[in-house]
């Protein structure tokens, strides 16, 4: 419990120094260190799936994002910041911080996942586990609730990764554009 | 000189066939361990990426080009839909009419194997697709470090 604390910490510093870094590789390089952390407290968590996708998500954005970042001239750059936006960024940690506490009041605690508080009961995510194996044939459940119970979702998930990929494709294409 | 020196170029001779075979492992058995569909694909074109960042664009072009990628990547999404449709012969949309002949076997999970491969498939190909346009569509003047991409 208290490692999962200190790599959380770890996430956060490292986030921060991805926002006040005055360099572009460095921030790059600080949302990869923030990444692979997250990645080692999901495995220790007990999720593999979201570990592996974590892990290999981030190799490839860290690749991209580099490989972007490094073709500008100079990657350092300064930024100026207005009184009203940072004053207006304090007010909404704070109101986000209220209401975090006041739903988090509500949550069961953590540790004492709902689905294995009473295997009895007939809520949804116990049918999914009592009887996923039967009724899918998956032994990975992660998996039977993605691509069976849950497969509208992952429609919808692969038609955004459609249209943001042609998105792309529209917007650094060399046939079709005229140079102003 | 084409891509990067001889030792990336060995070193990525070596590893390439080693992480095409993991991501294809995690696609195909994604209903049993963890993996799925998604990481087996991101994990295809991590291993393009490497080698087009090694051995150059023009090599791996004559492999696979941005055009083949396009029709990759489409042909993924559109066997996923159809999986989705075939469902309205048992009834509805992402039925699972296969029948089961055990659990815990490779060929086992009625039609979450083959949605796990149209999904590799369709990511794969759109995540390459997406650095292959990074790269190729630029002028041929731009500089990286450790060789000319």
């Amino acid at each position: 419990m208290a490692i999962l604390i200190v790599l959380s910490l770890f996430v956060i510093l490292a986030a921060i120094v991805a926002v006040e870094a005055k360099d572009l590789l460095s921030t790059v390089i600080s949302i990869g260190a923030a990444g692979l952390m997250l990645s080692v407290i999901f495995l220790m968590l007990g999720a593999p799936d979201l570990a592996i996708t974590q892990v290999v998500v981030e190799v490839l954005c860290l690749v991209l994002l580099i490989r972007t970042a490094i073709l500008r001239e100079d990657t350092t750059f300064e930024a100026r910041r207005d009184r009203f936006i940072v004053a207006a960024g304090l007010v909404g940690a704070g109101l986000l911080v209220a209401v975090a506490y006041a739903a988090l009041q509500a949550m069961v605690g953590f540790g004492n996942p709902l689905m294995a508080a009473d295997p009895e009961s007939l809520t949804l995510a116990n049918q999914y586990l009592n009887h996923g194996l039967e009724k899918t044939g998956a032994a990975n459940y992660v998996m039977a609730v993605l691509l069976d119970f849950r497969a509208y979702d992952t429609l919808g998930e692969a038609t955004v990764i459609f249209c943001s990929i042609i998105g792309v494709y529209a917007v650094i294409r060399k046939v079709g554009k005229t140079t102003t | 000189m084409k891509g990067m020196t001889i030792i990336v170029k060995e070193v990525t001779t070596l590893v390439i066939g080693f992480i095409l075979l993991y991501s294809i492992n995690l696609i195909l058995t994604g209903h049993l361990t963890p993996g799925g569909g998604f990481v087996g694909g991101v994990m295809l074109a991590c291993g393009f990426i490497l080698m087009v960042l090694s051995y150059g664009k023009e090599k791996v072009n004559s492999l696979i080009s941005d055009r083949s990628t396009t029709v990759w990547d489409c042909s993924g999404a559109f066997a996923f839909l159809v999986i989705a449709l075939l469902g309205y012969f048992a009834g509805d949309f992402f039925a699972n009419f296969f029948a089961q002949p055990g659990n815990f076997r490779l060929f086992s999970g009625g039609t979450i194997p083959l949605a796990n491969i149209a999904i590799g498939i369709k990511v794969g190909a759109c995540m390459a697709g997406a650095f292959i346009a990074l790269t190729l569509f630029r002028g041929p003047a731009e500089s990286f470090p450790g060789g000319k991409l």
